[in-house]
């Protein structure tokens, strides 16, 4: 009972979103506010019902019910329960289900936290959310159902993917859909200021959260999908430029963009109808990402099945709402109201810039992610664009924006002053310097791009905290006024710091691991010793062990520096006797922000076994900077006060200057 | 019928909650506008100047700003809301009453499988199906010994279970394990050999062949593998050594060994020698079959078998099947001809002609 009625909850919140996409609408055009109001009822309802579908495939799961397909071919009775639980998304059904899910939840939110929108305007957003809502209902009912059902169950399930098998799994979808689909809702403001023919700094003030909390998952989500790679996968990398993880970033940069460009709009009223153009195309990524991965266009970890039928539905939705919002942009923009001016060197100028960078990467990403696709298509060649590609188009890019992150902040509104912004960023500058003489000398005749992308990083860290020590008065004010007027500045002020420094931590993670990283690939045999970055690795020793669902090969390594022995690592190759496949269990020791990577390959006939090990510097702060930024998005997301953005008054008329 | 309830409570509350904002007539509320953002930002402002954050011409240019936006959107207000028609109310009501459950149920009912109840595991293994009982017991069995891999009583129990289910390959596996955990001997290493053999689709497999020789050092006696050992020499055309292997088996057999009748019937087939008197009642009800009977029975199943694969010719164990029958009987030419049609039928397929192939080998019928 509970599979089918999970399966008709499904159905009614399909039937609820019909609705929810049309009356309102209608409402909307006879200024009827009860059929506006249906739009957060039937919000409310289907959030109910999909919420209580999911639950249901989840109970189905955790009670290895494999009289449905979907539980049957993805799980296995003696999957520990996290991964029973975690199974649920680890396919292609119920992924797209918890799809739906967060959809219905961020419009549910909207429906209830929305009580400051205009009315007419929350029914068309409510509204447009539910056209996307029923176009993937359709979609999952139609083509991918996982509430499907055997008449005559077996015994046993084919359990999950062991490469799935992992906590990471309980994080990476949820966080990374959590973003994808949050941005639907900025996806959906701009469409519905698009209907209604009427955007102004109100309209951004009501975005800008969902828009943030969106970035700050998916922020989350990259890295921590990245940070799985790297330990999973047992070869060390942690971003591969795979076309799946450049459908995440894409969204990512034009989120991003979309970001700094929404604050100009709700502070200083410009830039209005490129935000909507960014926020169209920063869901419409988000679509062509889910394409991408579930269509089985591409094949990866990510691409659980793939089914002709299912490619060409999501090509239609993508069809569907990419074309038609553009098209309703092309034809709408024009009448919307245009905002403020400003002066090119001011702080809205400083987030154009900002914007034309990323644009300009997330295009370079785009190119390099389906031009291989386009051509196999059309000549039946498969190149394959890599690292190489993005190296020499992305990081171009991403240096003069790097340069100008610090001067932003540092810019008034409307007119700002360069030079006076540069001064003020001289103590960062020679930080910067200082970092980039020091590691020359101290890496002397190694790279030489090296040290200046680390002085770089640098520069971006001690830009923002100049900022922040601009704002609080630090060293020209007595210390109490700096620390109240610490505690007075915005929320939003420290999150601008933090977000900023955290790109450039995460610059020096970069830096150092793709340049200092040192690694030794071979056999060893029991009592062999292997020196890596001073570090002495020996092998104690294998054994087996037997697990829930596998059995396990733990090698046992003990790790010394000069002689004293510090810890003991054990990396271990499982195997998955129902699906028959092994994964490689990497075992990990961290010594402040650097780490020991061991990895097993095969074992040969004679006992040796192949290992890579690598030492790789200041790799964790790759992650840490991403959770800083994420951690800046949470603290502006926590201020809930207004932004304004008090422009710098025109120099006042030239009066008499008194003779000296 | 509970689930029926279920499913009428659902829709209820689906209609509920279009029926309930139609029902409340919408009267309009003090209306969310822009002009109310921009009075919260001049607010703002003067808070900011009282903390010091922006400087007093910052924020009179500001607030002049502001107070600009505020007078064009006081200007330029949304319509307000007029009240609500009652008409577009009963129509959205009508849509919702009547529409919503026939959507719901067209959909549900091509899709779903309402007389399926569920079956969680946990219900299934301890009330077995009635249908399946040997599958339950194989899997409780697996089970524990997923968990516990070092009970070769388990893997001994479980291993000729597997071969009677037709699962060959893990009886194989099952038989490796309780040779590992219960030590070797002569019959686990013959069982393990006639597992080897089913797997391959009655083929004794070179592996197979390894298995029984191995089985026969360690007991010279082995019946099993002593038996096999025939078949392979039956299987390689050497119908001679086979039929001196089972007449020395007949020749030391107790006379009321059960296996007896299935030697003879297997001399028979290599048209060995007949056996020695035989004294016992088994035997003589094995003799009930004449020669020539025997012989049109084993002609009409062959018969049969040729001809379903004539229908379906994907069964490559059934083609090696027809082929080793031709070679027992005699009929070399059928043998090849049968090998012919079966490689034409497979050969759309790559994974079962190389299946195919590797069997025909072992059959000693190559090229």
């Amino acid at each position: 009972m509970i599979a089918e009625a999970g399966h008709y909850a499904l159905v009614l919140a399909l039937a609820l979103a019909l609705i929810q996409s049309t009356v309102p609408i209608l409402g909307a055009r006879w200024h009827d506010p009860a059929l506006m109001n249906v739009a957060r009822s039937t919000a409310l309802a289907q959030l109910l019902f999909v919420g209580g579908s999911f639950a249901a495939l989840v109970t189905l799961h955790v009670t290895s019910d494999f009289s449905v397909v979907n539980v049957f071919e993805n799980s296995h009775s003696l999957k520990p329960l996290i991964y029973k639980i975690t199974g649920v998304w680890g396919n292609h059904e119920g992924s797209m289900l918890l799809w739906v899910s967060i959809l219905a939840l961020f419009g549910g939110l909207v429906a209830a936290f929305g009580n400051n929108l205009p009315l007419s305007l929350r029914a068309h957003v409510l509204a447009v959310q539910a056209w996307i809502a029923s176009a993937f209902y359709l979609f999952i009912l139609i083509t991918s159902n996982p509430f499907l059902r055997i008449a005559n169950p077996p015994i046993e399930g084919r359990d999950l993917n062991p490469v799935l098998q992992d906590i990471g799994l309980a994080v990476h979808p949820p966080m990374l859909y959590l973003g994808y689909v949050g941005f639907s809702i900025s996806f959906s403001f701009a469409v519905a200021a698009l209907l209604e023919g009427r955007i102004d700094a109100a309209w951004a003030r009501w975005v800008r959260p969902w828009t943030l909390l969106a970035w700050i998952f998916l922020t989350l989500g990259i890295a921590m999908g990245s940070y799985w790679a790297y330990y999973e996968l047992g070869w060390g990398g942690w971003w591969f430029w795979d076309p799946v993880e450049n459908a995440s970033l894409m969204p990512w940069l034009a989120g991003t963009a979309l970001l700094h460009s929404a604050v100009v709009m709700e502070k200083r009223n410009a830039l209005k109808v490129w935000t909507i153009l960014l926020s169209i195309l920063t869901f419409s990524l988000s679509l062509l990402g889910t394409f991408l991965v579930r269509s089985g266009v591409l094949t990866s970890v990510h691409a659980f099945a793939t089914d002709p039928t299912r490619g060409v539905f999501i090509l239609l939705i993508l069809c569907i709402f990419i074309g038609g919002s553009l098209s309703l942009y092309a034809w709408r923009a024009s009448a919307l109201k245009q905002g403020g001016l400003f002066a090119p060197i001011s702080r809205e100028g400083a987030l154009v810039l900002n914007n034309l960078f990323l644009t300009t990467a997330c295009a370079t990403v785009f190119i390099g992610t389906l031009y291989p696709l386009a051509l196999e298509v059309i000549t039946g060649d498969k190149i394959s664009v890599g690292a190489p590609f993005f190296n020499l188009t992305f990081a171009p890019l991403f240096v003069p924006l790097m340069i100008a992150v610090p001067f932003g902040p540092l810019l008034a509104w409307k007119r700002g002053d360069l030079l006076g912004a540069a001064q003020r960023l001289v103590a960062a500058g020679v930080v910067a310097l200082i970092a980039i003489a020091l590691l020359w000398a101290w890496t002397l005749g190694g790279s030489t791009l090296a040290p200046l992308a680390i002085g770089l990083a640098v520069f971006v860290i001690a830009g923002a905290l100049s900022d922040l020590a601009e704002r609080t008065g630090l060293f020209r004010l007595p210390f109490g006024t700096t620390l109240r007027r610490a505690r007075g500045l915005p929320r939003s002020s420290w999150g601008t710091v933090f977000a900023h420094a955290g790109v450039g931590v995460a610059l020096i993670g970069i830096v150092c691991e793709t340049t200092w990283n040192t690694e030794y690939i071979g056999s060893m045999k029991p009592h062999d010793t292997a020196h890596v970055a001073g570090y002495a690795l020996t092998l104690d020793g294998v054994r087996q062990q037997q697990g829930p669902n596998f059995r396990e090969m733990i090698a046992q390594f003990t790790v010394s520096l000069g002689g004293e022995r510090l810890s003991v690592m054990t990396p271990s190759k499982r195997n998955f006797t129902t699906r028959g496949s092994t994964t490689t269990e990497a075992a990990l020791l961290t010594r402040g922000a650097s780490q020991l990577y061991i990895s097993l390959g095969e074992t040969a006939a004679d006992g040796e076994v192949a290992v890579r090990i690598y030492h790789k510097p200041m790799v964790l702060l790759i992650w840490f900077g991403p959770v800083l930024m994420a951690f800046g998005g949470m603290l502006s997301l926590s201020d809930r006060r207004l932004r304004v953005g008090a422009p710098k008054p025109a120099r006042a008329p030239r009066q008499l200057q008194p003779a000296e | 019928m509970t689930l029926w309830f279920v499913f009428a409570l659902m829709t209820a509350a689906a209609i509920f909650a279009v029926l309930w904002p139609l029902g409340r007539g919408g009267q309009p509320r003090n209306d969310a506008s822009e002009a109310t953002v921009y009075k919260d930002q001049l607010v703002e402002i003067d808070r900011d100047l009282a903390a010091g954050l922006i400087g007093a011409p910052e924020a009179e240019a500001a607030r002049v700003e502001i107070s600009r936006r505020l007078l064009a959107a006081v200007d330029h207000r949304r319509e307000p809301p007029t009240a609500s028609s009652l008409r577009l109310r009963r129509s959205a009501a009508l849509i919702a009453l009547v529409g919503l459950p026939i959507l719901s149920v067209a959909f549900y009912l091509p899709l779903g499988s309402p007389r399926l109840a569920d079956f969680p595991l946990a219900a299934r293994i301890h009330a077995p199906d009635a249908t399946q009982p040997l599958d339950n017991l194989v899997a409780q069995v697996e089970a524990h010994l997923e968990k516990n891999p070092t009970d070769g009583r388990g893997w001994n129990v479980l291993a000729p279970v597997l071969v009677r289910l037709g699962r060959y390959d893990d009886a194989v596996r099952a038989y490796h394990n309780s040779i590992t955990y219960n030590g070797d001997s002569a019959d686990r290493r013959a069982d393990l050999g006639e597992a080897m053999a089913g797997a391959a689709g009655g083929v004794v497999t070179s592996e197979a062949k390894a298995e029984f020789e191995r089985a026969v050092a360690l007991d010279a006696d082995e019946v099993k593998a002593r038996y096999f050992l025939g078949v392979v020499a039956e299987q390689d055309g050497r119908g001679a050594d086979a039929a001196s292997i089972w007449n020395a088996m007949l020749a030391k057999a107790p006379p009321d060994a059960p296996w007896r009748p299935l030697i003879q019937a297997a001399l028979v087939r290599v048209g060995g020698a007949a056996a020695p008197a035989l004294p016992d009642g088994a035997m003589a009800a094995a003799k009930d079959m004449s020669e020539a009977d025997r012989g049109a029975m084993i002609h009409t199943m062959v018969d049969r078998l040729a001809s379903r694969l004539k229908q379906n010719g994907d069964d490559v164990e059934g083609w090696l099947r027809l082929v080793r029958a031709y070679m027992v009987m005699g009929d070399r030419d059928k043998a090849r001809g049968a090998q012919a049609d079966a490689r034409q039928a497979v050969a759309n397929d790559a994974e079962r002609l190389r299946q195919l192939n590797e069997g025909l080998k072992n059959l000693g019928l190559d090229g």
